[in-house]
């Protein structure tokens, strides 16, 4: 799976469909990754159940500056297949290559260097930073912990990467409570960025905020991939953004991957009937395209990871094998497991019977590009009266709570 | 859930026998002897020694504490001695099982004499129990329906004094005002003074009677609690969503408040009201001893003035036992109210 | 309504076909709360129609008083602190003015409501056929076990499998999709006239969300109700809504069918809100144009056009930061903003069109 796809790789160089981007030297490389979650009865006897599969065997690689998005619904695994990755979890089984050195299972003070390469950046601009410190501390920490010390010192390079990320240097003191969702989730990509690592994972970076807000720290981390030519693995359950941020994208049910392959690739010919499901599924900010679409709806419910159905995972919701398999087909879907092989260059697929759909699920609409002088206009016009972006302390319970009586 | 409950029971005699051994070995430790401390004025090193014999204080703590689990399980005779009942059969005394050894101070087996004061207590807990839960969910109920009212601030503001009342001034009060002093206009006292009679004696309503000014003391003394529980929770609830559900589905407010509300406060009551009882069962020590009431309080107050170490042992173990056994059963409650939980 | 007759266009906003009368009416509605900070004003002057069997979709950024908008309307704030004003108009009578047992006997049977969490909105420990018939028997007087057989039906009707089992379940043991169809069978078990469902599809994964958007709107079609869909995804307003109302910080900011919403918006913070989604279904994608700064904290609210901090084409001139917009509500299509219709809209066609 993986041997072939690097040796396309080398065939083809770079893929047409990225605009020509070269590929850069392959920087992580996960093959056969998996993490169960034991699941032991208490007692004086203590039990092995079943695990929970949580990821289940995934591949994949990445090369320096790219970004893998990783896509699924809650509980398909993508969150522990990113910490699994970063090695925040042991594997229960596959290997992780890092720059082509076996990282699976590090220790001691390895893993710890690892923590400078690698860093991970959390769905919860609330919970992932401690209230009680200030930003400064917050930011700081990596470099106290590694033992670094910056040219300037700490306070100056954290002060520097509070602007580099879109906030004010004196707010160095502030505490998070003071700043709003999206200013949160800066402080952790300040965070993640300042012993400017090679890879960050990104779990949900936008899931918890505001529309509006969402393309700021979108904007934000393309901006930083480029500058640091950072290599993103980009976790989300949002596959208008995913789409728009990633490179690769793999797609995941089950803790397996049931397609992977190049972003327009992927939206454009999907071939896993689970990855058709999902993108027939997004409602599309466009009435008229939304009036006239035919969606593919997915019955019942997900199973349960504890006890995964057998053969394909995805057997038990998949529209194909209801509506269009012939019985001994069905009996191939039920019985064996279908592994992720190249259909197409760059393009895998975990699917006995892959295929385009019946019906057109998405239509990829051509827009006409933007003048070039607008976006630039655009892009230095600020609004004339912008506020300085910090909450009076005390707030951000309201926006947390709307619709609760803020009084009670 | 069955077997839940016996895996619990099973790590409870666990508990339990790691609380005696602990205890044995510290009852080895204390500088008093037992055996001089039966022998009396006209003393003989001699006698002293038979006397440990008899005991089987002169063993190592481990058979100490072998012989005395083992006189819970399934009885024991004394002397502990092998060689002295074989000499003198005739004086044999058997302790038959729960034995928790003999006290050599008040001359007793140490379970009779514990076991003749749990039912005051336990008359004492329950009485209070029933007083302080029922009250103490009303007016939480109250304040909080009320909330930030003159009667809001009351209730609140005295139970909170009578938490903060030391136990001993305020049965003392209770006691001097009620059982002591005529009350006005009446000529007498409105309680006689409390003397505990068992419902076989005198009846339900005389052992009720005689009940009533310790079971309230100790009711005011554990209903704060109850009030602020019940009062945060009532008020918290109305944020919940379900209770939003509620309301949006047209329900009237007292049957959300009954029916929605209080069932989910049933947790933490339950929790707290659990180990409540369960520690006040093992006795309460100055109510008892204020109003004279012999409970395992009043006893464990007594032997420890008396420095009879054989019945505090009884005492912490029997006291133990019920918390774990309380503990115990507001786990499985939880499993009753709360359909998410499941033992296995 | 008056709209018909102020209205110079063919087509009124209120398009709610040949009753005149719209099922619902808010007018001028306030949900202000006293705090120690000042008062929080969650709604503001909100004014909108509602036809019989219609959709209408409110968006809005968090704090922009959406939520409160729906829950001002089945009277939760009652009891509360909130000073509610104005005028809500459902069927002719005002639910502002009646008494409280008045009001509980619409809530739930009229007007029904669906929740964004269907686990923390159902109780923990009740049965799921327990909380529906309850909801039932508040308003029919029936014996439980002619209760009992509708849940099984209404339960049958939004898609649960083996009902008659399920009905005995609690809600943890149901999943999150199943759940919000439970909630969904709650809300329509006595036929409402209304539906309100508020963010009724965010907890949800998004194969789950198009199950519960089409159960919506195929009961929608059975059932003849009207529904307020409240949520922040316009994509999800997009599928459902005929009429969208925007709001920003406790105001409506613009209204208008779903059409003229999407491919005619003439407010900035419209503007703003589609230049920096996504899309998956365009090739392009060339970088996204964010909103500067943050959604305005309701207990300090930018003076003039709440807007204004965040505006690009704010201006003195105009007098963004004194003068708040007004909004014509009769009008067919309604935009608080201080810059001229005409400039609005060759604004939009010269520099956003051309980006969005």
């Amino acid at each position: 799976m993986s041997s072939t796809t690097t040796e396309h790789r080398r065939e083809f160089g770079e893929h047409p469909d990225r605009g020509g981007k070269p590929l850069g030297e392959s920087i992580l490389k996960v093959t056969g990754l998996k993490k169960h979650f034991p699941r032991k009865t208490r007692g004086l006897i203590p039990r092995a159940d079943s695990p929970v599969k949580a990821v289940d065997g995934i591949s994949f690689e990445l090369h320096r500056g790219e970004t893998l998005g990783i896509v699924g619904e809650s509980g398909c695994g993508k969150s522990t297949a990113g910490r699994t990755v970063l090695q925040l979890l042991a594997p229960t089984g596959g290997t992780i290559e890092y720059l082509g050195e076996d990282i699976t299972g590090v220790k001691g003070a390895k893993w710890r260097r690892l923590r400078t390469e690698m860093q991970m950046v959390f769905q919860d601009p609330y919970g992932s930073l401690n209230p009680r410190q200030t930003v400064g501390a917050i930011v700081g920490a990596p470099f106290h912990i590694q033992g670094i010390k910056p040219p300037k010192g700490v306070k100056a390079e954290v002060q520097d990467l509070l602007a580099r990320v879109g906030l004010n240097p004196e707010h160095y003191n502030r505490y998070p409570h003071e700043f709003s969702g999206g200013q949160r989730q800066r402080i952790g990509i300040a965070r993640a960025i300042a012993l400017r690592p090679n890879v960050i994972v990104c779990d949900e970076p936008v899931s918890a905020l505001d529309v509006s807000i969402q393309a700021q720290v979108v904007n934000l981390l393309e901006d930083l991939q480029n500058e640091f030519d950072l290599t993103y693995v980009f976790i989300a359950h949002d596959l208008s953004v995913v789409r728009h941020i990633s490179d690769r994208v793999a797609v995941m049910y089950l803790g397996k991957v049931m397609e992977v392959a190049d972003r327009d690739e992927l939206y454009a010919n999907p071939q896993h009937p689970y990855t058709q499901a999902l993108l027939s599924a997004v409602p599309l900010p466009d009435p008229r395209k939304e009036n006239k679409r035919d969606r593919i709806l997915l019955t019942g419910d997900l199973p349960s990871p504890i006890n995964p159905p057998s053969g394909c995972v995805f057997h038990t919701r998949c529209p194909k094998f209801r509506m269009e398999l012939s019985d001994a087909d069905k009996a191939r879907c039920t019985g064996e497991i279908p592994q992720q092989r190249e259909i197409a260059p760059m393009h895998e697929v975990a699917c006995h019977f892959p295929g385009a759909p019946k019906v057109e699920i998405l239509e990829l609409e051509e827009v006409p590009e933007a003048p070039p002088e607008l976006l630039a206009e655009i892009e230095e016009v600020a609004p004339p009266f912008a506020e300085p972006e910090l909450l009076p302390i005390g707030d951000q319970d309201l926006e947390a709570d709307e619709g609760r009586d803020p009084t009670s | 859930m069955f077997a839940y409950v016996v895996r619990r029971l099973f790590s409870g005699v666990v508990m339990l026998l790691v609380m005696s051994f602990v205890t044995i070995l510290l009852f080895f430790s204390a500088p008093v002897d037992p055996a001089r401390q039966m022998c009396g004025k006209s003393c003989t090193p001699e006698r002293i020694e038979q006397t440990r014999k008899a005991l089987g204080y002169d063993k190592p703590p481990t058979t100490q504490w072998a012989a005395f689990v083992k006189g819970v399980v399934v009885g024991r005779d004394y002397p502990a001695d092998e060689q002295m009942r074989k000499e003198a059969p005739q004086n044999v005394v058997h302790c038959s099982a729960p034995c928790l050894g003999y006290s050599t101070v008040s001359q007793q087996m140490v379970a009779s004499a514990v076991g003749s004061h749990v039912p005051v207590s336990a008359s004492l807990a329950l009485c209070a129990f029933v007083m302080w839960i029922i009250a103490g969910v009303v007016l939480g109920v109250i304040a909080a329906l009320f909330k930030g009212t003159v009667l809001d601030r009351t209730i609140v503001g005295a139970s909170l004094l009578f938490y903060a009342f030391p136990t001993f001034a305020l049965a003392l009060g209770i006691y001097t005002f009620f059982a002591l002093t005529p009350f006005p206009g009446l000529g007498h006292p409105l309680f006689p003074i409390p003397n505990y009679t068992p419902i076989s004696q005198g009846g339900v309503w005389t052992w009720f009677v005689n009940l009533l000014l310790p079971a309230f003391t100790l009711a005011l003394v554990f209903i704060a609690g109850y009030v602020r529980i019940t009062r945060s929770f009532v008020l918290e609830s109305g944020q919940e969503d379900y209770i939003r559900t509620a309301k949006a589905k047209g329900l009237e407010s007292r049957r959300i408040l009954l029916k929605h509300t209080m069932r989910a406060a049933l947790t933490p009551i339950v929790t707290i009201a659990g180990l409540d009882l369960g520690g006040l069962l093992g006795g309460a020590i100055i109510t008892e001893k204020i109003f004279n009431y012999p409970g395992l309080g009043k006893l464990a107050f007594d032997s420890t003035v008396n420095y009879d170490l054989p019945i505090i042992v009884g005492i912490v173990l029997v006291a133990a036992s019920f918390v774990i056994v309380a503990n115990l059963v507001v786990d499985i409650l939880y499993a009753v109210i709360d359909p998410r939980v499941k033992y296995s | 309504m008056t709209s018909a007759s102020t209205s110079t266009e063919t087509h009124t906003w209120q398009a709610s076909g040949d009753d005149a009368q719209p099922l619902l009416s808010v007018r001028e509605l306030r949900v202000h709360f006293p705090t120690e900070d000042g008062i929080v004003k969650s709604v503001d002057d909100l004014s909108f129609d509602l036809g019989q069997g219609k959709t209408l979709g409110i968006v809005g950024e968090s704090g922009s008083g959406k939520s409160v908008t729906s829950q001002a309307i089945m009277g939760l704030h009652r009891g509360t602190r909130a000073r509610v004003s104005g005028h809500i108009l459902f069927d002719g009578v005002d639910l502002l003015q009646i008494s409280d047992s008045e009001l509980r006997k619409r809530r739930g049977r009229d007007i029904a409501m669906v929740f964004q969490d269907p686990l923390s909105a159902l109780h923990p420990y009740y049965t799921v056929g327990n909380q529906l018939a309850e909801a039932y028997r508040v308003h029919h007087d029936v014996s439980k076990a002619a209760a009992k057989t509708r849940v099984v039906e209404m339960l049958e009707r939004v898609g649960i499998p083996s009902p008659q089992t399920r009905v005995d379940n609690y809600p943890h043991e149901f999943s999150g999709g199943m759940r919000q169809r439970a909630m969904i069978a709650m809300a329509l078990i006595n036929d409402p006239r209304l539906i309100i469902a508020d963010e009724p599809t965010t907890a949800l994964d998004v194969t789950v969300q198009a199950q519960i958007l089409d159960l919506l709107v195929g009961l929608q079609k059975e059932f003849g109700s009207s529904i307020i869909i409240i949520t922040h995804d316009l994509g999800v307003v997009a599928e459902m809504a005929d009429d969208i109302l925007v709001m920003y910080g406790g105001k409506a900011v613009e209204r208008g069918d779903a059409d003229t919403i999407f491919y005619n918006p003439e407010h900035p913070y419209a503007w703003g809100l589609l230049a920096s989604m996504p899309r998956m279904d365009r090739l392009r994608t060339d970088r996204l144009r964010p909103i500067a700064g943050n959604p305005p904290s309701l207990i300090n609210l930018p003076s003039g056009c709440a807007f204004h901090p965040r505006c690009v084409y704010a201006s003195d001139e105009l007098g963004c930061r004194e003068i708040v917009p007004p909004f014509e509500n009769e009008s067919e299509h309604p935009v608080r903003c201080l810059i001229p219709h005409e400039e609005r809209l060759s604004i939009f066609e010269t520099k956003v069109r051309p980006t969005l």
